[in-house]
C-alpha cells in the first residue's frame, strides 16, 4: 500500500499544480468562448488583454497605491472598458464581413498593445508580489505543501467559471444572449438592444481575460509577452473543447492543465507539446471538439 | 493574360531588372524571398479562402533543410533549395490532411497550433543548432559551375526562382483547377454538389502553397547563409498574412507589393528600433478597417481590371 | 485610357520604390578620417533593458571621453534594432559594411545574430566588438582575427557560479534546465565545475522550452532532492518565472539557495528584492562595485527607463574606448584599411577603464578581466534604489575565463 502511495504521490502533486494552470486555461478559453459565441470573433488580442490586466494591476499599485484586492476589481473594469471602446469603434464594423477579418483586426490590436507596453515598461518584467493576505506558510496537503495563494486561484476561477456558465445558461439575460446568437433580428424585434448586448459581451470577455491577468501577476512574471505565450495553448484548448460550448471550454481547460501536470512527471520534456498532440488526435476523431456540436 | 496583368508583369520584371543597379542587392533578394512567400500564402487565402496562421512552419523548415543540405550534405544551391521545397511539400501534406477537416477560424487556429509544434521541434532538434541556428551556410556554385558568392550574381538566380514560381502560381490560379478552387472559396457546398471532391482540391492547393513557401525559405537560407528559429516562429506566419493583406488578398501582384512595403519598412525602421511592432499592428488595424482590398486591390477596383 | 492606366501603375511602382531611394543619399558622403561605429542590438525585445539604447549611450560616452574628436577625427555612431532576427541583423550589417563603409560593429546580443555578424566582419576585414552575446563559441570554434568577445561568456558564468558557489558552501546541486542546446550546455559546464570543486550533482529536470510558464512542479522536484543549491540553467523569462515561483513556494526560506546562470541586473530589478533576495550569480561589472564603477555610472547619466548600466552596456563603453585608443595609436587610415590589424593592435595594448579595471586581450579574442560572485541583498540590507548586490567572492582574471588551450580556437593552434 505504501508502495502504491509512493508511486501515486508525484501524480497527485503534479495534478494539483496542473489544476492551477488549468484554472488559467479555463478562464482564458471561457472568455474566448463567450466572445466567439456572441460576436463570432476570435479574439486574438485575448492574450494581450490578459497581459494588460496584470500590467494595470502593477500600475495601480505603483502609481495609485491600490493593492491586489482593489486591482482585482478595478483592473478588469478598466481593461473591460477599453474592450468596450474597441468593440464600439472597430469590431462592430466587422460583423457583416467574413470572420477572418475579426481575427486579423484583433491580431493587429494585440501587436499594438504589446508594443506599447514594451516601449513604456521594457521587457524585463514588472515586480508584483503575493498579496499579504496569503503570506502564510504553505498548506500541508499530506502529499505536498501548497502555497495558499494557489488555492485561491483554483477556488476563485471555479467560482467565476460556474458563475459565467450560470449567467448564460440559467438567467433571463443569458437567455436573451443565447437567443440573440441564434436570431439577432428576431430578438431585436422584441425590443432587446442587441448591439448593446454585443458590446457588453465583448467587454465582459475582455474583463475575464484581465481578471485572469491580475490573478497571474503574483506568481508569473509580468512582462509584455506573458499573454502571447499563453494564447496559442489556449487556442488549442478551445479547439479541443469545441468552440460552441461554454462548459466544453472550461472543462477542457482544467482537464488539459491536469494532463500537462501528469506529463511533467514521466516525460517533462513533452509537457508543452502534449496539448497540441491531444488537439491533433481530437481533430482526427471528433473534428467538432470534445463538447462541440455539429 | 488580360492586358492589365500583362502591363503589371512587365512593370514588375522591369523593376526586378533595374533594382540591383539602384538598391542594395541583399535587401532586394530578401524582398523577393518574402514576395514569393506571401504569394504562396495568398494562393490559399486569396483563391481558396483558407486562412493559414502557420505558414512559418513550411517557410522555416524549408529554410532549415536547405541550409542543412547545403552545409552538411554539400548539395549545390539549386538542389538545396529543392530540398526546402520538398520539405514544405511533405510537411504540408501531413498538416494539410489534419487542418482541412475544419474551415474558417478553426482552420486558422489548427494551422497555428501545428506550426507551434514544429517550432518546439526546431528548438530542440540537434540539427537546427538551437538558438544559434545553422550558421555560415555556403552559397556554393549553381549547378556546380556558377559561383554565387557575389551578391550580384546570386540576385539574378533569386530573381529567376521568384519569377518561375510566380508564373507557376499564375498558371495554377488561371487553370481549370484554379477555377474549382475559386468555386470552393465562394461557395463550398455548391462546389460539392457539383460533384467536386472539395477536400482533395483544398489539400492539393495547400500542398502547393506549402511547397512554394518551402522554396522561399530555402532561397532565403542560401541568400543570408543562415537558418534560424525566427523563420519558424509564429510572428513569421503573421507576416505572411500582413503582407498579403497590405498588398491585396486574392490579387496576383498584391502579395509581392505588400512584401516589398513591409520588408522596406522593417529595414528602414531598424534604425528607429522599438516602434516596429506597434506600427505593424496599426497597419493591420488600418487595413482591416478601411483598406480591406489592399493596395493592388484598390487599384484593381479603380481600374476595374484584374491585377 | 491606356496611358492613364500606365501612369497609374508607374505611379504605384514609384510610390512603392520611394522609401528605398532615401538611404542611398546619406551613403555617399564619406570622409577618410571618419570612423563609423554601428551599435546593433535589441531595442524592442527581451534584451532591450540589458543592451538597447543604453549601450548606444555608453558608446557615445566612450567616444566623448576618448577625446579623439578634438584631435581632428570624426566619429559617427549609428544604432539599429536587429529585433532579435538574424535576417534583419544580417541585412543591416551587410548594408553598414558593404554600402556605408562602417568600420566597427558593437554589442550584438542574441547568439544567432552575433555568430552571423562574426562571419560577416571577418569576410570583410572589419572589427566586431561583441559585448552582448553569451556564446563562448566566439572565442572557440568560431573565433576570428576580427572579433573581440568583451564582457562575459557562458563558460565564465558557469565557472563563476559553479566553482565559487561550492567554495561558498553550496555542495549539492539540482538543475532546472531549459530543454535546448543552450540549457544543456550550461548544465554540463556547471556540473563539471561543481564536481571539480568537490560538490555533488543530485539530479536535474528538463523543462520544455519555450512554452513553460509554471515552474512550480519542477521546483518541487528540485526541493525533494534536498539539494543545497538549485541551479537555473535557463535564461530570460524562464529564469524570472523560476525565481518568482521559488519565492512563492518558500523554497529559499528553508535554506535552499538559487543559483542563476544567466541573470543580469535588469532581471533583479524586474523581480524586486523581496522575491530575488538570496539569489546568487556571476557578473563582471556592477555599478556600485567600487569608486571607479560609481564614477562611470555618474558620468553615463540618466539612462532610458532610469536603469543603471548593465555589464553589457559597460562592456560596450570599455570596448569602444580601447578601440579608439588603438585607432589613435596606429592612425585612422591604417585602422580603416584593416580590421584585423586594428584588432592586432588592440591585443598588443593593455586595457584600462573604470568599468573593468586593468585587463588584457588574448590572441583568441577573449578580453580578460576579473569576475564577481554576487548575492542579491535582502530588502532590509538595501539602502538606496538599485542597491542590489553584495559581493560573495572575486574570481581573479586569470581564472575567470576558459583557458586558451581548451577552446579549440583555430587561431591559437598555429
Amino acid at each position: 500500500m505504501t508502495e502504491l502511495w509512493y508511486d501515486l504521490e508525484p501524480f497527485l502533486q503534479q495534478g494539483t499544480l496542473g489544476l492551477v494552470n488549468g484554472a488559467f486555461y479555463a478562464l482564458l478559453s471561457l472568455g474566448l468562448a463567450v466572445i466567439f459565441g456572441m460576436l463570432n470573433v476570435i479574439n486574438f488580442a485575448h492574450g494581450a488583454q490578459f497581459m494588460l490586466g496584470a500590467v494595470v494591476a502593477w500600475m495601480l499599485l505603483s502609481y495609485a497605491g491600490i493593492g491586489y484586492w482593489g486591482a482585482l476589481i478595478l483592473s478588469p473594469l478598466l481593461v473591460g472598458l477599453l474592450g468596450v471602446a474597441i468593440e464600439r469603434t472597430m469590431i462592430s464594423r466587422l460583423y457583416k464581413l467574413d470572420h477572418l477579418y475579426g481575427l486579423l483586426l484583433t491580431f493587429g490590436l494585440a501587436l499594438i498593445i504589446e508594443g506599447v507596453v514594451r516601449n513604456q515598461y521594457g521587457v524585463s518584467g514588472l515586480p508584483y508580489g503575493v498579496p499579504d493576505a496569503f503570506r502564510m506558510p504553505p498548506v500541508d496537503l499530506g502529499y505536498m505543501l501548497m502555497p495558499a495563494y494557489r488555492f485561491w486561484i483554483v477556488v476563485v476561477s471555479i467560482m467565476v467559471c460556474l458563475g459565467t456558465w450560470y449567467a448564460i445558461e440559467k438567467t433571463k439575460i443569458g437567455s436573451y444572449l443565447r437567443a440573440a446568437v441564434e436570431r439577432p433580428q428576431l430578438v431585436q424585434a422584441f425590443g432587446v438592444n442587441v448591439p448593446l448586448m454585443m458590446t457588453a459581451t465583448y467587454g465582459a470577455g475582455v474583463a475575464l481575460a484581465a481578471f485572469a491577468g491580475v490573478l497571474a501577476a503574483p506568481i508569473y512574471s509580468v512582462h509584455p509577452a506573458m499573454g502571447a505565450n499563453f494564447i496559442i495553448i489556449v487556442f488549442a484548448v478551445v479547439v479541443i473543447g469545441g468552440m460552441g460550448s461554454i462548459m466544453g471550454s472550461v472543462v477542457a481547460g482544467y482537464m488539459l492543465g491536469v494532463v500537462e501536470g501528469f506529463v511533467r512527471v514521466w516525460w517533462p520534456e513533452a509537457s508543452a507539446t502534449v496539448v497540441f498532440v491531444i488537439m491533433a488526435i481530437v481533430l482526427l476523431l471528433r473534428p467538432a471538439g470534445l463538447f462541440g456540436r455539429k | 493574360m488580360p492586358q492589365s496583368q500583362r502591363i503589371a508583369l512587365v512593370v514588375m520584371v522591369a523593376l526586378i531588372a533595374i533594382g540591383p543597379f539602384l538598391f542594395f542587392p541583399v535587401f532586394l533578394m530578401k524582398v523577393l524571398c518574402f514576395a514569393l512567400y506571401a504569394s504562396a500564402f495568398n494562393l490559399l487565402l486569396g483563391y481558396v479562402g483558407l486562412l493559414s496562421f502557420g505558414h512559418a512552419a513550411y517557410f522555416g523548415m524549408g529554410s532549415y533543410l536547405s541550409a542543412h543540405a547545403a552545409k552538411v550534405w554539400g548539395f549545390t544551391p539549386e538542389l538545396a533549395i529543392a530540398t526546402g521545397g520538398l520539405t514544405g511539400m511533405a510537411l504540408g501534406a501531413v498538416f494539410g490532411f489534419l487542418a482541412i477537416r475544419r474551415q474558417g477560424i478553426y482552420f486558422a487556429m489548427i494551422t497555428l497550433a501545428l506550426a507551434q509544434m514544429v517550432y518546439f521541434f526546431c528548438v530542440q532538434a540537434p540539427f537546427t543548432g538551437g538558438e544559434d541556428g545553422i550558421q555560415a551556410v555556403p552559397r556554393g556554385h549553381l549547378f556546380g559551375v556558377l559561383d554565387l558568392r557575389s551578391d550580384f550574381t546570386l540576385y539574378w538566380v533569386v530573381a529567376a526562382i521568384f519569377l518561375a514560381c510566380f508564373l507557376f502560381l499564375y498558371r495554377i490560379v488561371h487553370s481549370p483547377f484554379g477555377q474549382v478552387l475559386k468555386a470552393i472559396r465562394d461557395n463550398e457546398p455548391r462546389a460539392t454538389s457539383l460533384g467536386y471532391r472539395t477536400d482533395s482540391y483544398k489539400l492539393i492547393a495547400f500542398v502547393l502553397s506549402t511547397t512554394i513557401s518551402g522554396i522561399a525559405g530555402g532561397t532565403k537560407a542560401i541568400v543570408f547563409q543562415i537558418a534560424t528559429l525566427t523563420d519558424v516562429n509564429w510572428p513569421m506566419s503573421g507576416e505572411a498574412v500582413l503582407m498579403t493583406l497590405v498588398g491585396g488578398i486574392g490579387t496576383m501582384f498584391g502579395p509581392a507589393l505588400g512584401a516589398t512595403v513591409i520588408v522596406t519598412m522593417q529595414n528602414e525602421l531598424a534604425e528607429f528600433g522599438a516602434w516596429v511592432m506597434v506600427i505593424q499592428g496599426a497597419i493591420f488595424v488600418a487595413c482591416v478597417l478601411a483598406f480591406r482590398r489592399g493596395m493592388i486591390g484598390e487599384l484593381q477596383a479603380k481600374l476595374r481590371k484584374p491585377l | 485610357m491606356a496611358f492613364n492606366r500606365r501612369t497609374l501603375l508607374a505611379g504605384a511602382a514609384a510610390g512603392a520604390a520611394l522609401p528605398l531611394v532615401t538611404p542611398l543619399r546619406h551613403a555617399r558622403a564619406q570622409a577618410a578620417n571618419t570612423i563609423r561605429i554601428g551599435v546593433m542590438n535589441d531595442q524592442s525585445g527581451l534584451y532591450r533593458d540589458l543592451t538597447g539604447p543604453g549601450s548606444t549611450q555608453c558608446v557615445r560616452l566612450a567616444v566623448q571621453e576618448s577625446g579623439i574628436t578634438t584631435r581632428g577625427v570624426n566619429v559617427e555612431v549609428a544604432e539599429a534594432d536587429h529585433q532579435n532576427r538574424p535576417d534583419v541583423g544580417s541585412t543591416v550589417v551587410r548594408q553598414w559594411l558593404d554600402r556605408d563603409n562602417f568600420d566597427v560593429i558593437v554589442d550584438v546580443p542574441t547568439s544567432s545574430v552575433a555568430l552571423a555578424v562574426n562571419t560577416l566582419c571577418r569576410e570583410r576585414n572589419k572589427v566586431f566588438l561583441c559585448s552582448g552575446a553569451a556564446t563562448s563559441d566566439l572565442t572557440g570554434p568560431a573565433c576570428s582575427p576580427n572579433t573581440i568577445h568583451w564582457t562575459y561568456d557562458t563558460w565564465m558564468l558557469a565557472r563563476g557560479t559553479g566553482g565559487a558557489m561550492v567554495a561558498a558552501g553550496g555542495r549539492t546541486w539540482f538543475f532546472i534546465t531549459a530543454d535546448y542546446a543552450f540549457g544543456h550546455a550550461l548544465e554540463r559546464d556547471v556540473s563539471n565545475f561543481v564536481r571539480n570543486a568537490g560538490g555533488q550533482i543530485l539530479g536535474s529536470v528538463r523543462t520544455p522550452f519555450p512554452g513553460t510558464t509554471d515552474f512550480s512542479s519542477f521546483l518541487l522536484q528540485a526541493q525533494q532532492s534536498r539539494a543545497q543549491v538549485i541551479g537555473l540553467a535557463n535564461a530570460g523569462g524562464d529564469t524570472i518565472n523560476s525565481i518568482k515561483q521559488a519565492a512563492e513556494f518558500g523554497i529559499t526560506r528553508r535554506g535552499t539557495r538559487l543559483a542563476g546562470l544567466l541573470v543580469f541586473i535588469s532581471d533583479v530589478h524586474a523581480l524586486g528584492l523581496p522575491t530575488a533576495q538570496g539569489l546568487v550569480f556571476t557578473e563582471t561589472f556592477y555599478w556600485d562595485l567600487n569608486d571607479r564603477t560609481r564614477a562611470f555610472t555618474q558620468r553615463v547619466g540618466r539612462m532610458p527607463n532610469d536603469i543603471r548600466p548593465s555589464m553589457i552596456q559597460a562592456g560596450c563603453y570599455s570596448a569602444v574606448l580601447h578601440y579608439l585608443k588603438a585607432v589613435e595609436a596606429m592612425g585612422v587610415a591604417a585602422a580603416k584599411a584593416s580590421g584585423a590589424a586594428t584588432i592586432e593592435r588592440m591585443k598588443a595594448m593593455p586595457t584600462s577603464d573604470d568599468c573593468f579595471g586593468e585587463g588584457t586581450i588574448r590572441p583568441d579574442g577573449r578580453k580578460i578581466h576579473p569576475a564577481y560572485l554576487f548575492q542579491v541583498k535582502t530588502p532590509q540590507e538595501s539602502r538606496a534604489p538599485w542597491d542590489y548586490y553584495k559581493l560573495l567572492g572575486t574570481i581573479p582574471a586569470n581564472e575567470a575565463f576558459r583557458p586558451i588551450t581548451e577552446g579549440n580556437c583555430p587561431l591559437v593552434r598555429t
